[in-house]
C-alpha cells in the first residue's frame, strides 16, 4: 500500500464527512447558481472527484472502513435533497431580498445589494411584523394556559384511559386546518353559537370593554385571530408538555409532600420545574408556525388585523413583488430565530430537540 | 387542619379537571360543527346557517367535482411524497441511531432547522429557488416542497421511536452465520417497521393537509387544503363537510386499528413470557 492509501484507509470517517460536506457545498452551490459556465463544469468535476475518491477508499479499505463510511452513505441522499431544497432556497432569498426591479413590470429582478427593501419591509409592514410576534406569544401563552391542565391531568390522572386521551388530543390534526378554521368562522359568526350564548349570559359588555368583542362581533377581530391560532397549534403544546409530564416519578411528589409541601408547594417545587422541557418544546412549536400563519387572519380576522404571513403571501403571489417579499421573510425568519436563542438562555436548555 | 387542607386539595382537583374537561370541549368544538354540518341543508351558497337535517349530502359525498378533483391531486401528491420521504427519512434515523459518527451532531442540528422555520420561509424561499432558475411550478414541485419537510419530520420521529433499540440483536444475527444484509432485513427491520409506518403515517397526514407552503409552489395546481382556499370566498358545499368527516373517521379508524394491534401482540408477547415460566 502506498503511503497516501494508508493515509485515506486509516481515517475513513474523515473521507465519508469530507466527501458528504463537498457533495452538500456543491449541491447549494449549483442549485443557487454561485456558479456559471466553466465553473460550474468545475464543480461538477470535483463532486465527481470526491465520489469516485469515496468508492476507491471504500474498495481498497477493510470491513471497518467500510463500516466507518455507512453512516454517511445512508445520510447523503436525505442531506443532499435538504441541502438543494432547504440551503439553496434560503441563499436565493437573500439574494432577491437584496436585489431590485427596474420597473413594477420587472418580474425577474436583478441583484443589487439594495438595501431598500429591507427599510421598505420594515417602516411599511411594522404594525403587520408587531401584530405577527404580538398574537403568536399571546397565542403561546394561552396554548400553555389551557395545555398544562390538560396534559396534567392526562399525565397523572388518565390511568389505563392514558392512550384513549392522547389520541383525542390529536384528532384535530385529522381535520383539515383550513376547514377547522372555517368552522371557527361558523362558530363565531355573528348569528353563530358563541355570540348569542354570551348575549344571553350578558356578558358583552364586558368583552366590549375588554376589546374581545367589537360592536357586538366576535369575528373579524384581533380576539378571533388570536383565538384561531390558540385552537389550531393547541395539540403542538399539548404533547410535549405531555410527554416531559409523564416522565416524572410521581413518588418525588409523595417526598416531598412527606417533608411538609403543601400540594400547590410540591407542584412549584417539584413538577413545574420537571416539566419545563416540555414547555420549552411546546412554546416553540406553537410560537414558530403560528408567528408565520396567515390563514386565521384571513379567515377569522379584518385588513386591520393582518399578519405578515398575509403580507408576504400578498407581496409574493398576488403584486408580485419578490425582493419586498424576500425580504420580509427573511426578517421574520431572523427575528424568530434570534427569540428562539435568547429563549434557551433564559430557560437554560441546549437542547433544542 | 388537615380536613381543611382536605378539602383545599379535593378544590383544587375538581378544579384541574375541570378546566382538563374544558380543554377538551374546545379542542373538539370546531370539529363537532364539521360533522354536524355535513347534515345540513344550506340555502345560498354557505354552509354557515343552520337550515335543517338531511342525508343528501352523504348519499352524494363526490357530486362537487372541483372538490372530488383536488382530493385525489392531494392523494396523488401525499403518496408520492410519502414514499420518497419516508425512505429518505429513515436511512438518516438509522445511521443517527446506529452509527457514532464524526458530525453527527451538526446533522441533528441541520435536520431540525426545517421544522423550526416559519412555513411560509420554506414556502416562499423555494419558490424563490425555483423562479430563479426558470422552474416551472406545478405537481413535480409540490412533491419535491413536501418530500422536503417529510424528511426532516419522519427522520426526528423515527429517531426518537428507535433511540432504545437494541443493535446486539443484529450482532447476534451474524454470530450465527447471518450476512449483514440477512441479519438487517430479517432482524432489524422487521423490528422497526412499525415505527417507519407510523412515521410515513404521520408525514402524509402532513402532507395531505399543508397549505402554506403548498400555496407558494403550486403554480396551477390545485390541492385539497387549496381548492378550500379558493372556495371559501366563492362558496363552500356542504359536501366538503361530508368529505371531511370522511377524512376524520377513516384516519380514526386506521389509528385505532393499529392500537388494537400493537396491544394485541403485546399481550401476545406477554403471554408467550408467562408460558415459558
Amino acid at each position: 500500500m502506498t503511503h497516501a492509501q494508508t493515509r485515506f484507509t486509516s481515517r475513513p470517517e474523515w473521507v465519508g464527512l469530507g466527501v458528504m460536506v463537498v457533495l452538500a457545498v456543491g449541491v447549494v452551490s449549483l442549485g443557487a447558481g454561485w456558479v456559471t459556465g466553466i465553473t460550474r463544469i468545475i464543480a461538477l468535476a470535483v463532486m465527481l472527484v470526491s465520489v469516485v475518491g469515496l468508492v476507491w477508499t471504500a474498495f481498497v479499505g477493510g470491513l471497518e472502513t467500510r463500516r466507518a463510511l455507512a453512516p454517511y452513505g445512508l445520510l447523503k441522499p436525505g442531506i443532499l435533497w435538504l441541502s438543494l431544497f432547504f440551503l439553496a432556497p434560503l441563499w436565493s432569498m437573500l439574494q432577491m431580498s437584496l436585489s431590485s426591479k427596474k420597473s413594477r413590470f420587472d418580474f425577474s429582478p436583478s441583484f443589487t445589494w439594495e438595501f431598500g427593501n429591507y427599510a421598505t419591509a420594515l417602516t411599511d409592514f411594522g404594525p403587520q411584523f408587531s401584530r405577527s410576534f404580538g398574537y403568536a406569544a399571546i397565542a403561546t401563552i394561552l396554548t400553555l394556559l389551557i395545555g398544562y391542565p390538560l396534559a396534567y391531568v392526562i399525565a397523572f390522572r388518565g390511568g389505563k384511559y392514558r392512550t384513549i386521551l392522547l389520541g383525542l388530543v390529536a384528532v384535530p390534526f385529522f381535520t383539515s386546518y383550513l376547514i377547522r378554521t372555517l368552522a371557527w368562522q361558523n362558530l363565531l359568526a355573528d348569528s353563530g353559537p358563541v355570540v348569542s350564548l354570551l348575549n344571553t349570559l350578558r356578558l358583552e359588555g364586558v368583552l366590549e370593554f375588554l376589546h374581545i368583542m367589537d360592536n357586538g362581533r366576535l369575528v373579524n377581530t384581533p380576539a378571533a385571530v388570536i383565538g384561531g391560532l390558540t385552537y389550531n397549534f393547541l395539540p403542538f403544546m399539548i404533547l410535549p408538555l405531555y410527554v416531559s409530564l409523564e416522565k416524572i416519578d410521581i413518588r418525588l411528589v409523595d417526598a416531598a409532600m412527606d417533608l411538609y409541601t403543601t400540594a400547590s408547594g410540591a407542584f412549584r417545587r417539584v413538577v413545574l420545574p420537571l416539566s419545563l422541557p416540555g414547555v420549552f418544546a411546546g412554546s416553540l412549536l406553537v410560537f414558530i408556525p403560528a408567528a408565520g400563519d396567515f390563514v386565521n387572519a384571513q379567515f377569522l380576522g379584518s385588513p386591520s388585523t393582518t399578519m405578515v404571513g398575509n403580507s408576504i403571501q400578498n407581496q409574493f403571489l398576488r403584486e408580485l413583488n419578490y425582493p419586498l417579499a424576500s425580504a420580509m421573510s427573511f426578517v421574520l425568519m431572523t427575528v424568530i430565530t434570534a427569540s428562539v436563542l435568547v429563549y434557551a438562555k433564559f430557560m437554560g436548555t441546549d437542547d433544542l430537540v | 387542619m388537615s380536613s381543611a387542607m382536605g378539602t383545599r386539595q379535593k378544590v383544587g382537583r375538581r378544579l384541574i379537571n375541570s378546566a382538563a374537561v374544558l380543554g377538551l370541549v374546545y379542542l373538539f368544538a370546531p370539529i363537532a360543527v364539521i360533522v354536524l354540518f355535513s347534515f345540513n341543508r344550506p340555502k345560498g351558497k354557505f354552509n354557515i346557517v343552520w337550515q335543517g337535517f338531511t342525508l343528501d349530502n352523504w348519499a352524494h359525498p363526490f357530486s362537487e367535482p372541483e372538490f372530488t378533483d383536488a382530493l385525489l391531486v392531494s392523494l396523488r401528491v401525499a403518496g408520492l411524497a410519502t414514499i420518497c420521504a419516508t425512505i429518505l427519512g429513515t436511512l438518516i434515523a438509522l445511521a443517527l441511531s446506529r452509527y457514532r459518527f464524526k458530525g453527527s451532531g451538526a446533522v441533528n442540528l441541520f435536520l431540525v432547522l426545517p421544522l423550526t422555520s416559519p412555513e411560509i420561509v420554506l414556502g416562499s424561499s423555494l419558490a424563490t429557488l425555483f423562479l430563479a432558475r426558470g422552474v416551472e411550478r406545478g405537481f413535480l414541485t409540490v412533491v419535491i416542497a413536501h418530500i422536503m419537510f417529510q424528511v426532516s419530520f419522519v427522520a426526528v420521529t423515527l429517531r426518537a421511536r428507535i433511540r432504545g433499540f437494541d443493535w446486539t440483536l443484529e450482532q447476534a444475527a451474524m454470530d450465527l452465520g447471518a450476512t449483514p444484509q440477512r441479519a438487517f432485513w430479517k432482524v432489524t427491520f422487521p423490528l422497526i417497521l412499525p415505527g417507519i409506518l407510523a412515521a410515513a403515517l404521520l408525514s402524509f397526514a402532513l402532507s395531505i393537509d399543508d397549505f402554506i407552503i403548498t400555496f407558494f409552489n403550486a403554480g396551477s395546481l390545485v390541492t385539497f387544503p387549496l381548492q378550500v382556499f379558493g372556495a371559501s370566498r366563492v362558496a363552500i358545499p356542504p359536501q366538503l363537510n361530508v368529505l371531511a368527516s370522511m377524512l376524520l373517521f377513516g384516519s380514526i379508524a386506521i389509528m385505532v386499528g393499529g392500537l388494537i394491534i400493537e396491544s394485541r401482540k403485546q399481550r401476545l408477547a406477554h403471554g408467550k413470557k408467562l408460558a415459558r415460566r
